[in-house]
């Protein structure tokens, strides 16, 4: 019906009228750029990757031959390889596991209304929207060897003892323990308003039917809140699990990988092998043992998709 | 009975009064520091001796001055809205058609598509900032900020795509279909009608591509090695750490004017920002 008033208009402008209303050829059209885009600055670099690996590439040289595996071999058999490994295991598993249990616990008290709600809000989403490596440059004056309020505060109320001064930065473990408190107090903020638009689309009137059956409240916690809250839990989750795994502001803030490369995580060693070291081969080789993980993140997100689809 | 149900009601209520002030103390206590930090002198800071809670000696705006006069740091802010700018009109040009395209295609390609487009967002920098490296190095663009406005969409474009898809599957097709009757073509209703009444949502889009940009780090720190052409983000951490004396009253302050401004806008979006985020991936 449509096309029939539109070729009643001028007949110049009928050709563009008929592709304005050919929804085929227009979804196409409005969707080509971003595509091509996309295809370009995201596909081709990442194959690249994949070519690099495989390549002697350094910054230096214009040419570059293909050696096969031989990266991932000279890779893996450096110690500084499998530390950053490990690190990144840890640094991603136990910063998640409390983002979770934080974010948990402050969307359910942000989900009831009190006053100067709004300013908390704004409080507490400091550490998401201000750029992270400003945050983190707070905290490295926080953990300052010298200067710092949170050693200082503890020599006030006798935690620690007079000759105690933990250098946080300093020391291996205290140094992957600092790290992992930035990332949960960069992520939390996240998680927590994921989860908070959760809680609020859950409808008010099952809770009032569990009330009325007399369920108390962990009962209603673990028995409605958590089950309803699963998919949007899963989300916050695999967000916060690629924005850790894959993330190196953190540690090349606070540490740039030390003491003794002890704190670096693949994301940082890929840094300093590929870009400060020239060895854009290697560095490839590296940042794509980043990828098995995104893949598996990827996969239980088209599941999630999946299964929304069906119900 | 009653006593003990008193008793409860006041135990819970401490209880979400302690959790917020745990939270908020955690959460808000690095941008009080730098609050405090930047406006105390040089040998406050230095005195391990005084209390660091309290100005043991008259507020100062010497690290302030130091900051705009003896650093670059005003260029960087300039550089960050301008590439800023320019990410979020090409941002906007290709994800404002791509949105409302994947909102409103029906078949089975449209919503694996959308996913599609999602999960490239998944891709991370440190993947890319290697071949993208040499990219750079090819079409001469290194140490430039054309080459952060040119990469920067490859991460606001999936994202703001994603984001206005379900902005634009909020819209009832209704409105679109009332006007094609009076004689719109599809297009022609999209721009007449749908964007209009968009506009709330492709704002939240531009604060959020806007952000993006602010935050990125990695593609900054590796295409630009000037300092006059640094990015708020990546000039204060690599050039005012780089000496072996910190600059904390200056650093701090730095931190802080970047950070703020944008944090209250963006409490202002971020109920709708959340929604249009989740709304694809769980609804």
């Amino acid at each position: 019906m449509t096309t029939v008033t539109a070729g009643a208009f001028t007949a110049s402008a009928g050709w563009r009228m008929r592709l304005a209303d050919n929804e085929r050829w227009l979804w196409r059209l409005m969707l080509a750029p971003a595509i091509l885009y996309i295809a370009l600055l995201v596909g081709f670099p990442f194959f690249l990757a994949l070519f690099y690996s495989v390549s002697d590439v350094t910054v230096g040289s214009r040419g570059m031959s293909f050696v096969g595996f031989e990266n991932f071999r000279r890779v893996v058999a450096t110690s500084t390889f499998w530390t950053a490994v490990w690190n990144t295991l840890i640094f991603t598993i136990v910063s998640q596991f409390f983002v979770l249990l934080f974010a948990n616990m402050l969307a359910m008290a942000l989900s009831t209304d009190f006053r100067g709600k709004w300013l908390v809000r704004l409080l507490i989403l400091l550490p998401w929207v201000a750029p992270i490596s400003l945050g983190s440059i707070g905290w490295l004056w926080i953990y300052d060897s010298i200067y710092s309020v949170i050693n200082w505060t503890g020599q006030a109320f006798r935690i620690l003892g007079p000759n105690e001064w933990p250098i946080w930065l300093g020391q291996p473990n205290l140094a992957m323990a600092s790290i992992i408190i930035v990332q949960i107090w960069r992520i939390v903020p996240l998680a927590t308003v994921i989860l908070l638009a959760g809680l609020t689309s859950i409808p008010q009137d099952i809770y009032d039917a569990a009330a009325v059956d007399g369920a108390g409240f962990w009962r209603r916690t673990f028995q409605i809140t958590f089950p309803l809250l699963m998919p949007i839990t899963l989300v916050a989750v695999l967000f916060g699990i690629i924005f850790t795994f894959t993330d190196m502001i953190v540690v090349f803030v606070l540490t740039r990988g030390g003491p003794y490369d002890q704190t670096q995580v693949l994301a940082t060693w890929a840094f300093f092998t590929g870009i400060q070291g020239g060895d854009l081969a290697g560095g490839a080789a590296v940042s794509l043992f980043l990828f098995p993980v995104l893949v598996a993140v990827a996969v239980v997100f088209l599941l999630l998709a999946r299964r929304a689809e069906v119900t | 009975m009653a006593r003990r149900r008193v008793l409860r009601r006041i135990a819970m209520a401490g209880g979400h009064a302690g959790v917020l002030v745990f939270f908020v103390t955690f959460l808000a206590f690095p941008f009080y520091w730098m609050l405090m930090t930047t406006f105390r002198t040089t040998i406050d800071l230095h005195d391990v001796n005084k209390n660091p809670f309290l100005f043991n000696e008259p507020p100062t705006l010497e690290h302030l001055k130091v900051l705009f006069e003896d650093t670059q740091y005003l260029q960087w802010l300039i550089n960050t809205g301008a590439v800023g700018i320019a990410v979020v009109l090409i941002t906007l040009l290709l994800a404002v058609p791509a949105g409302y395209a994947l909102a409103r295609m029906t078949g089975p390609w449209a919503q694996t598509l959308g996913i599609a487009i999602f999960l490239t967002y998944l891709v991370p920098p440190t993947i890319l900032f290697i071949p993208f490296a040499r990219i750079i190095a090819v079409l001469g663009l290194q140490d430039s900020l054309w080459s952060l406005v040119l990469v920067y969409p490859s991460f606001t474009v999936p994202f703001c795509t994603w984001l206005l898809m379900g902005f634009f599957k909020a819209i009832p097709r209704d409105l679109e279909e009332a006007a094609m009757i009076d004689g719109l073509s599809r297009f022609g209703a999209f721009i007449k009608v749908v964007m209009p009444i968009s506009i709330a949502g492709m704002l939240t889009a531009v604060i959020f591509a806007f952000t993006l940009v602010t935050q990125e780090f990695v593609y900054g720190v590796t295409f630009i090695t000037s300092a006059s052409s640094y990015t708020v983000s990546v000039g204060v951490p690599t050039f005012l750490v780089r000496g072996d004396v910190y600059f904390w009253g200056s650093m701090m302050g730095a931190c802080l004017i970047a950070s703020v401004p944008i944090a209250i806008i963006y409490n202002f979006f971020v109920a709708r920002f959340v929604a249009g985020f989740t709304m694809g991936a769980i609804k």
